[in-house]
């Protein structure tokens, strides 16, 4: 990969680029000064957490910062040319001819009345004058090679009649319309289910190759980008910190902030018995308060205070590796990275010993849509969780994945009453409280069954203090008064490792990870059995996560509390679950131990997953399995097999016609699936 | 992480500036908003301090100056068609539309609130029910309304406010529900009900105060709304009865006078009224503007 002609002059150069915004406060540098290059073909990951300039970067090469952006030193020359000079009737030339941008979000980008076609059929229209006939010939041959199924038909359809996944397909169709030399995504599989990521990434990787576009390719995860680029380039606090091939990077990562990165990331194959992740400690520094020197002194753990602090830090080229570049004065006397290992020492929590907490039997949940009396649509039934059984010991992690829309959202509602069964038991120390809505719970249960939820901007009440959530919950739940409540709420505050007086504190004031921690801490007070965490850590940033996960298993541990862990991100599954329940479409596919689902035997829709997810490893070798089309609503689930549809080792007419019988092995792991158990054996391991 | 680890970058900027202070010292970097806030505040100012701000009664005659005398060194603005004190009786004007609309509003968004928190915590046959009740009255015409109010109830101040609640609460309720609809999918509010809240205390502890930044800027606006219809009313002869000063019921007195050339007796109090109005809509701007913001 690292072998990209590099003919003549680059198609993209970044000569220290400085770019600031100018806010009420002054001018905000964002980006000091960021210098890297760009073949004909080539392609960069930049990638780094939230708020460390990429999408600055990128924006900045179109001249597209908007009002408060602006390049103050340094050039940006596309194909030789100064961006900085050019007219904006210039840029209109260049803007969607030479050079294209996909963005995160595929409906942003699309017009929703107008039909797909037309809408691509503009692009040579407007740029080449093309004529219309041959501008439709091009549309549809270009719907073709982004793999739609079915060009003619989706040519004539509106945006919205697409799915996520086909929208953002026809949004590179359109980016490539007309062959640009420069190709920008940003993000452009964040908002999509992992099998449909991964079908999008190859698509990608492909596509630039056959059209010999150059990409700038944005993502905060790793993995995505080694499927994709042949270089990568991190960014911390809008410094370029290191930059090279993916191969050296990854295998010898220089920067303290890379190896950083790599160590808080819970890398497929790697779990929490042997490997540990290693959260960054502290925050990215505010743009305002840049100190000088390194920018990355302050949080880092081979930092040296004469050198690391004093000056500007000069990027410096690893001698004997071919253009790998790392911003720090310390990178060649390092000691080579590697992955922090310890030996396997605690084991597998002894399940056979501990009591049944959570009992799940073949809850059912329908949602009923109601007929509406003018549009006369009739009602119809959506079979959010249909027949699911599990359980949960004491002291076990056990985790519910899948693809959003697959139920388990709904399953964390109706465990928490917020939702009421429609059928079947839901057993909490042994009580049934799956029918009962949780108003109606008494506090005790309340109490034993406590939720963290995702989104941490969302997760407290922007009105009150932090310790307000934390003293309610304690009243309502604890019957605490007075200033027990008080003390309780600050001792709580530690253990969730946050100082005892940010209790008063707004939420505002906190940072995600911060408030996700309160809400960890609000779960707490309730002292619960069973904590039900929704997608805990899928909204932050990735050493963050770290802390968050390190912490959850902390407590976890030390309270021998059961945890059912929401997600759909199956690293961090893998890290640190027990147990692990596979949904799809509302029904269970496969149920074991950790280390029985993530290797053969695999249930088909198991494996597809697993080959679906990027892994920040370019060694490790990964078989790729594509699915066809996207999850059936759960409108209409296929009659047989829930998987049928898409399944690539489908049998036959019996997948569509019959329901799976289960398939048992005598330690508990189930797979719902026709094929024999022994042919299931005999896949090989996708890792 | 441990806590000494948490960075010093993270601690808030604390001051002893109280919450309301902060946010209208906010209001400095809108121009139109303290453009506003000054004239609300002078209105507030000439209302309160009326007794000595006027040299005269209002309903006083003072017939040696005469009726509608132009502007003089002991009349400012002249007197009117009674010989009364134009001033005085403009500076007393203000206290009444400076009292009836704040009231009004108030009474208006405690029914509008409670309605709107209901069918938007509640949904379903309660949304349907009450959102129904208002589109009924929403879709009279405003000033029918109003007319049919006062015919019925008679001119006075308590029936003003009855009027205006009666014909804004529902205005309210609309905007107080979108709210809630919104609102009660937060997580906060789940983790209350998962603590056993109940529905009143989610409905105003955890969901009406993250409303307020609507509601603060809608509620600027309605009580210039309402100042104009105490305007109206009194123009049309139905606001508060005579010798009242009231902005409304004083242009009305000049109902015959204008045509003769005597324009500064409808022109103070219409441009007092104005004067005000405009100052709650720029100050609304201004509020709107900034909680734009964050």
């Amino acid at each position: 990969m690292a072998d990209t002609v590099t003919s003549g002059a680059p198609v993209l150069e970044l000569d220290n680029a400085r770019i600031s915004y100018f806010t009420r406060a002054g001018e905000i540098n964002v980006v000091p000064g960021v210098s890297f290059k760009l073949a004909q073909g080539e392609a960069i990951g930049l990638v780094g957490e939230s708020g460390c300039g990429k999408s600055t970067v990128a924006f900045s090469i179109v001249r597209y910062l908007g009002g408060a952006g602006r390049l103050t030193g340094g050039r940006i020359l596309f194909e030789g040319r100064d961006m900085a000079k050019m007219s904006e009737s210039e840029l209109r030339q260049l803007r969607g001819r030479r050079f294209a941008m996909v963005y995160q979000d595929p409906m942003s980008s699309l017009n929703p009345v107008i039909p797909v076609g037309r809408q691509l059929m503009e692009v040579p229209i407007i740029h080449q004058g093309a004529s219309e006939a041959d501008a439709r010939r091009r549309a549809l041959q270009m719907l073709a090679e982004v793999k739609l199924p079915d060009a003619e038909s989706v040519f004539t359809r509106y945006p919205h009649q697409l799915s996520g996944g086909q929208q953002q397909r026809v949004v590179i169709a359109m980016a490539l319309m007309a062959e640009p030399a420069l190709l920008i995504m940003d993000e452009p599989t964040t908002g999509l289910d992992v099998t449909v990521e991964a079908a999008v990434l190859d698509l990608v990787r492909d596509l630039r190759r056959k059209h010999n576009s150059a990409l700038v390719f944005i993502s905060h995860n790793l993995g995505t980008v080694v499927r994709v680029c042949d270089r990568i380039g991190v960014m911390y606090a809008g410094d370029l910190v290191e930059e090279g091939p993916i191969g050296s990077v990854f295998r010898n990562p220089r920067h303290p902030y890379t190896r950083g990165l790599l160590e808080c990331l819970p890398v497929l194959g790697t779990d929490k018995r042997t490997s540990p992740l290693v959260p960054i400690p502290g925050q990215v520094p505010p743009a305002l308060h840049r100190p000088p020197g390194c920018i990355f002194a302050g949080r880092c753990k081979h930092v040296d205070p004469a050198r690391c602090t004093a000056g500007r830090i000069e990027t410096i080229a690893i001698p004997g590796e071919s253009v790998h570049r790392v911003q720090c004065v310390r990178a060649i006397e390092l000691p080579l990275w590697q992955r922090p290992q310890v030996a396997a020492t605690a084991t597998a929590a002894d399940e056979s010993q501990a009591e049944l907490v959570l009992d799940i039997d073949h809850l059912r949940k329908f949602y009923e849509t109601s007929t509406s009396i003018f549009s006369g649509a009739e009602s119809y039934e959506i079979k959010a969780i249909n027949d699911v059984s599990m359980s949960a010991k004491r002291g076990m992690t056990l985790a519910v994945v899948g693809e959003s829309g697959c139920g388990k959202s709904t399953l964390a509602k109706v465990l928490t009453g917020l939702e009421k069964a429609t059928d079947g038991k839901v057993a909490l120390d042994g009580s049934d409280i799956g029918g009962i809505r949780v108003e109606d719970r008494t506090s005790a249960v309340k109490g034993k069954l406590q939720m963290v939820f995702q989104n941490p901007d969302s997760t407290l009440n922007p009105s009150h203090s932090v310790g307000f959530a934390i003293e309610r919950s304690l009243r309502r739940l604890k019957n605490l008064t007075g200033a027990a409540v008080r003390q309780q709420a600050r001792h709580l505050m530690e253990t969730v490792k946050l100082p005892a007086d940010f209790v008063d504190r707004k939420p505002r004031q906190l940072s995600g990870g911060q408030k996700q921690r309160v809400a960890i801490a609000r779960a707490l007070a309730g002292d619960p059995d069973v904590m039900v965490a929704d997608e805990p850590v899928s909204a932050l940033d990735v050493s963050v996560q770290a802390a968050i996960i390190n912490l959850l298993l902390e407590l976890q541990s030390t309270r021998a509390a059961t945890m059912l862990f929401i997600s759909h991100d199956l690293s961090v599954v893998r890290y640190l679950a027990d147990r692990v329940a596979v949904m799809y479409l509302g029904k269970i596919v496969e149920f074991g131990s950790v280390d029985e689902v993530f290797s053969p035997p695999y249930h088909p829709y198991t494996e597809a997953l697993l080959s679906a997810v990027p892994i920040a490893d370019p060694d490790r070798q990964q078989k790729r399995i594509l699915l066809e089309g996207a999850m059936p609503s759960p409108r209409d689930v296929p009659k047989g097999c829930p998987f049928s549809t898409r399944c690539p080792r489908k049998l036959g007419d019996i997948c569509d016609t019959t329901p799976p019988p289960e398939h048992r092995t005598n330690s508990g792991h189930r797979i719902a699936c026709h094929i024999p158990m022994e042919q299931l054996r005999s896949v090989e391991p996708i890792i | 992480m441990t806590v000494s680890t948490i960075p010093s970058i993270a601690t808030p900027r604390r001051s002893a500036t109280p919450g309301w202070l902060r946010s209208i010292m906010l209001l400095r970097e809108s121009p139109l908003g303290i453009i506003g806030a000054f004239l609300v505040a002078f209105w507030i100012v000439v209302a309160i301090g009326a007794p000595w701000l006027s040299s005269y009664d209002p309903d006083d005659n003072d017939f040696d100056a005469g009726i509608i005398a132009p502007p003089s060194a002991e009349h400012w603005l002249g007197t009117d068609d009674q010989a009364r004190d134009l001033l005085s009786r403009v500076i007393w004007g203000s206290r009444v539309v400076l009292t009836i609309s704040p009231l009004a509003t108030l009474c208006a968004y405690v029914v509008g609130c409670f309605m709107g928190l209901l069918a938007g915590y509640y949904r379903g046959w309660v949304d349907t029910a009450l959102m129904q009740v208002c589109n009924v009255v929403l879709s009279f015409p405003v000033l029918v309304l109003y007319v049919i109010i006062m015919m019925k109830f008679g001119p006075s101040p308590v029936n003003i406010v009855i009027a205006v609640t009666f014909v804004a609460s529902p205005q309210v309720a609309r905007l107080v529900r979108s709210q809630t609809l919104e609102l009660r999918e937060r997580e906060y509010v789940a983790a209350a009900k998962m603590r056993g809240e109940p529905a009143w205390y989610i409905m105003l502890v955890e969901i009406l105060p993250n409303a307020r930044g609507p509601l603060i800027v809608d509620s600027c606006l309605r009580m210039g709304y309402t100042a104009i219809t105490i305007g109206i009313l009194g123009f049309l002869g139905m606001g508060l009865r005579p010798p009242t000063a009231d902005w409304g019921g004083m242009i009305n007195a000049t109902y015959g006078y204008v045509m003769g050339g005597q324009v500064l007796m409808a022109l103070a109090p219409a441009l007092a009224l104005s004067s005000l109005v405009v100052g709650l809509s720029l100050l609304a701007d201004g509020l709107r503007e900034i909680s734009m913001r964050d």
